[in-house]
């Protein structure tokens, strides 16, 4: 397998992760138990969503625990491709992976539904070059509420992390914030699911560019095309 | 009665040691009578712990004591044994019911009440109602795919509804969407009658293949009895038979026999569940411990299997200290299940349930015999047989008398309501689209998640949820809808029955979808009042002929009766549920239109009863009338007509007329798309010569499709063939305007973006926190 998606107990999007990847994008994907190593030969991680241990005490507080989590510390580190998805996202904060952390919607209420984003020039890979200006990705969240302590924004803002914006903003994230990565663009986070925008059965396709962009050294050096 | 059998020992807590007295008999909700068949069966008095057991195996929610005969009026096969959808395990069989979906594919699917406890404590009722129908739908060994509710809640006017509305939505969106299982929605009434007794019925649905179905039965003697899951704690004791009561001012003290649900577990009991079922050859026999907990699942899987069976409570896993036998045998906490594992391969299940931090405990065995034996502390504390608690429970035949109402419905005339002036027509939509039972449910499913699992297809809101079957790796599309008007089964039971059942075959025939199968909810007053027996009695006959008249068989369901709180009881509320399949992607329909330029074509006829309608209580607060009337065969000619259309390609959009009739059908149709408009014209006031029975009417066996002009002629022909009555209406434009008239006068023409926001505001206007 070239991309590993990390299964926790109570992950519930792994599958939707592993099928997009797999199945549409065409690239070898497998799920990895949390308790067991990170395989040899894997280029890019995974963190799916869902509920990792219930989301009891913090989302993703007890996750970061978990033992294939210094594994992925170790695979980040070395410039490994990580990307945290809603549950994903809440753990690599959670993990110091990423800045900041995520906190109840403001409207206290979990929001599943079509969102539209503002994409960012972030980096060579995510960009509204190669993304488009706008899209629409699903949400489905309870607690995606960005926040992050005034020089944590500050800097993100001025090393242009912040991958993807709010437009219109569900849940009272600070500046917008649906999406950011780590200074040197190889850890990213987002709340919106890109899996689940990238079948003709789905409500649109925008998810498919976002998971290439992710995925984009991996594509680059297999067979695999960009284009659909 | 003759009392000859030894007594048991005294059991290790002596509080348990009592005399069964008539009182106490009494408060377990036995009858004289029924106790009497206890004394009978045992050949001597039972303990304690043994009348807990009977109370709750021989309650309503758990043996069907006063609707047992009635559902055997249900068809429970497919008379066409080439059709599709072909049943593989029949209702009441196991926990839940299977149906052929082709490919070697089933689906498992069923509905549950979860009613009594929602009253009481709304957010654990509404998460513990789908915890334990997701439950019942993995221990069949399928992979649960979609989660639907049928709700019905009292005014939005009363704060006390508000609450217990806000307390089930978040309930059930705090445990679904943990499980990430889609949930794809339901239906939603708003009605006086369920002020103080709302109702919360879970559906789930799940696939699985053919060989893979297990049983919940307990074979081969010797083979273990395993515990798995979280520990045993006193919550939810005997909420089965608090299920079989009335609501009273008191039952808030009931509070502790509701259940507290941890959807974390559930999802570590069902990957765990299904990843132990993959392992070929292992489970003999498998059950949740859901009503009735322990026992129902030690003496079903026994009595299933004609086996005995013996369990030792030291080893069950406990999460409170100090339990006695009648507490852990009764007790509900959730999340649990039993399995009988093939002897010798004890440790493949261990290893399953370690991986997944879960408790398993081999509890006891499969014995020779026929009885269930419980033991704590070296001593017998229940012995008994297992088959007396599942197949001897009584069945009762009650007197049945026709209310008066029903006489006075037949009796009504049309002309008692002031006929609508064209000048109201806009204000009579307006407080029809703003009733939250046809308002926008937009606020309820965007605090669940019906996108996980990658399968949505058609989001809630249209006719019917659609999900793609991707996770089973197959090109199909599993079509759900669920309905029940109640005010048509208050007036007229057996035809509201049946409306109940046709709407929802139309909502899946307008979706695309051929249905296969029914799952029913019958949700119902006290049965022990003559007049409530009558219309339970009705409701289900009316189900059944319509059942067998489509071939759609019944694959299980659920009973919750005692429905009654302070002024009487609810309507009658037969609550049915169809699954449906879609074999194309290109057949996926959706009841918004998207297109400016699309003919608008009335199938069935112009509308032209009253009775019964929205319009009324929206306008007149009344509910009375005469029901419409259902006629099976125009149903089947309709549907056939709409599904062989999309089949062909030339259906765009359709939507059934129901609650509102067919000005807030063509209003609906136009939401989904802005700029969208429509100009309509009616050529008369149909047979009725009303306005209002014309726009308003609920008339069943019609719907409103959205047609390309060049496919016109060819639906109308295919109509006419079916002799479906056809009638062009109109187009779709861009005008965002809503123009009808009818007999060449305009009796409508406004902005359809004012509508749009009316229908959308409603229902979060009245839960905004100010």
């Amino acid at each position: 397998m070239k991309v590993a998606i990390i299964q926790f107990p109570g992950s519930n999007c792994d599958w939707d992760a592993e099928h997009s990847v797999q199945n549409v994008i065409g690239l070898p994907a497998g799920r990895v138990w949390h308790k067991d190593p990170l395989p040899e030969g894997v280029e890019a991680v995974i963190v799916p969503g869902g509920f990792s241990f219930g989301d009891y005490l913090r989302c993703g507080a007890i996750a970061r625990f978990s033992p294939i989590m210094s594994d992925l510390q170790r695979f980040a580190d070395q410039g490994g491709q990580v990307l945290g998805i809603c549950n994903g996202f809440q753990i690599l904060c959670e993990s110091g992976l990423l800045p900041g952390a995520l906190v109840r919607n403001d409207c206290m209420e979990f929001r599943c539904l079509n969102q539209s984003l503002k994409v960012e020039d972030s980096n060579e890979r995510f960009n509204t070059e190669a993304l488009a200006a706008q899209l629409t990705l699903p949400i489905a969240h309870g607690e995606g509420n960005y926040r992050a302590d005034t020089e944590v924004l500050a800097d993100l803002e001025a090393n242009n992390q912040v991958l993807l914006r709010y437009s219109p903003n569900p849940n009272g994230s600070i500046n917008d914030i649906a999406g950011i990565r780590n200074p040197t663009g190889n850890v990213y986070g987002m709340m919106p699911h890109p899996e689940r925008a990238v079948e003709s059965h789905h409500p649109c396709l925008d998810g498919l560019p976002v998971l290439r962009a992710f995925l984009q050294p991996l594509l680059q050096s297999s067979s695999v095309k960009l284009s659909a | 009665m003759e009392t000859t059998a030894a007594p048991l020992p005294p059991n290790p807590d002596p509080c348990l040691n009592v005399e069964i007295t008539p009182e106490l008999v009494a408060q377990h909700g036995l009858l004289p009578e029924e106790y009497e068949r206890i004394l009978g069966i045992l050949g001597r008095t039972p303990n304690l712990t043994e009348l807990g057991i009977f109370s709750v195996m021989w309650s309503e929610h758990c043996a069907y004591k006063n609707t047992r005969k009635l559902l055997k009026l249900f068809p429970t096969e497919k008379k066409d044994k080439n059709a599709i959808g072909q049943v593989l395990v029949k209702a009441g069989d196991e926990n839940a019911g299977v149906i052929d979906v082709g490919e070697g594919w089933g689906v498992a699917f069923k509905i549950e009440s979860h009613n009594h406890p929602s009253a009481i404590e709304p957010f654990e009722g509404a998460a513990t109602g789908v915890g334990g129908i997701v439950r019942d739908i993995f221990t069949m060994g399928a992979r649960p795919v979609l989660l639907t509710n049928s709700l019905r809640f009292g005014s939005l006017e009363s704060s006390q509804v508000k609450r217990l509305f806000r307390g089930v939505v978040s309930g059930i969106s705090h445990y679904g969407n943990c499980l990430g299982i889609p949930n794809m929605g339901g239906d939603v009434y708003f009605d006086d009658c369920y002020e103080g007794n709302p109702l919360v019925n879970a559906l789930c649905a799940g696939i699985l293949r053919h060989e893979e179905i297990q049983k919940g039965a307990a074979t081969g003697v010797g083979n273990p009895v395993y515990y798995v899951g979280p520990g045993t704690g006193r919550d939810g004791l005997g909420g089965a038979s608090f299920a079989s009561r009335e609501l009273t001012e008191e039952s808030a003290e009931d509070r502790p026999a509701v259940q507290k649900g941890d959807p974390f577990m559930e999802k570590l009991l069902l990957e765990a569940c299904l990843e132990m079922m993959s392992i070929p050859g292992l489970v003999v026999g498998i059950q949740d411990m859901g009503a009735a907990g322990l026992t129902c699942s030690t003496c079903e899987t026994a009595s299933r299997g004609d086996s005995g069976i013996e369990i030792d409570l030291d080893l069950v896993p406990q999460r409170e200290t100090g339990m006695n036998s009648y507490e852990i045998m009764l007790s509900e906490s959730q999340e649990r299940m039993l399995v009988i594992v093939a002897k010798g391969r004890e440790r493949e299940l261990e290893e399953v349930f370690e991986k997944w931090d879960l408790y398993a405990a081999h509890i006891g065995e499969v014995k020779e015999g026929n009885r269930m034996v419980v033991r704590q502390k070296g001593v017998v504390v229940a012995d008994l047989p297992a088959k007396s608690l599942t197949d001897e429970a009584p069945i009762y035949d009650q007197p049945a008398s026709e209310p008066a109402h029903l006489v006075k419905a037949r009796e009504w005339k049309v002309d008692s309501i002031p006929e609508l002036g064209q000048d109201a027509v806009e204000g009579a939509l307006l407080g029809l689209l703003t009733h939250p039972t046809i308002a926008s449910k937009r606020w309820i499913w965007k605090q669940y998640d019906h996108m996980v699992m990658s399968g949505c297809t058609v989001e809630p809101g249209s006719d019917a949820g659609v999900v793609k079957l991707s996770i089973a790796g197959i090109n199909k599309y599993l079509a759900i809808a669920n309905d029940c008007n109640n005010r048509f089964c208050y007036l007229d039971p057996y035809t509201g029955a049946q409306i109940a059942f046709v709407e929802c075959m139309r909502n899946l025939a307008c979706s695309g979808a051929r249905a296969l199968a029914v799952t029913d909810n019958l949700n119902f007053g006290n049965p022990n009042k003559p007049e409530a027996y009558h219309m339970l009695k009705e409701c289900v006959k009316g189900l059944a002929d319509a059942c067998a008249h489509f071939d759609v068989p019944v694959v299980g369901g659920n009973v919750s009766l005692y429905n009654e709180h302070g002024e009487g009881a609810i309507d009658p509320t037969p609550v049915v549920s169809m699954v449906g399949l879609i074999d194309h992607p290109d057949r996926v329909t959706r009841s918004g239109v998207k297109d400016s330029g699309l003919e608008l074509i009335l199938l069935g006829g112009l509308p032209d009863e009253l009775g019964g309608s929205y319009y009324l209580q929206s306008a007149f607060n009344k509910k009375e009338g005469t029901c419409p009337k259902v006629d099976l065969d125009a149903e089947m000619n309709l549907q056939n007509l709409l599904i062989g259309q999309i089949e062909e390609g030339r259906i765009c959009a359709a939507h059934d007329l129901s609650e509102g009739g067919l000005l807030v059908c063509l209003a609906e149709m136009l939401f989904d798309t802005h700029g969208l408009g429509a100009s309509v014209s009616l050529p008369n006031l149909g047979t009725s010569g009303r306005l209002d029975a014309l726009l308003f009417g609920e008339s069943q066996a019609r719907a409103i499709i959205a047609v390309k002009p060049d496919n016109c002629d060819a639906v109308i022909q295919a109509a006419n063939n079916l002799g479906v009555p056809a009638h062009t209406m109109g187009k779709t434009d861009d005008s965002s305007q809503l123009k009808v008239e009818v007999a060449g006068t305009s009796v409508i023409n406004t902005d359809v973006s004012g509508l749009k926001n009316a229908w959308e505001r409603a229902i979060p206007k009245h839960m905004e926190i100010a």
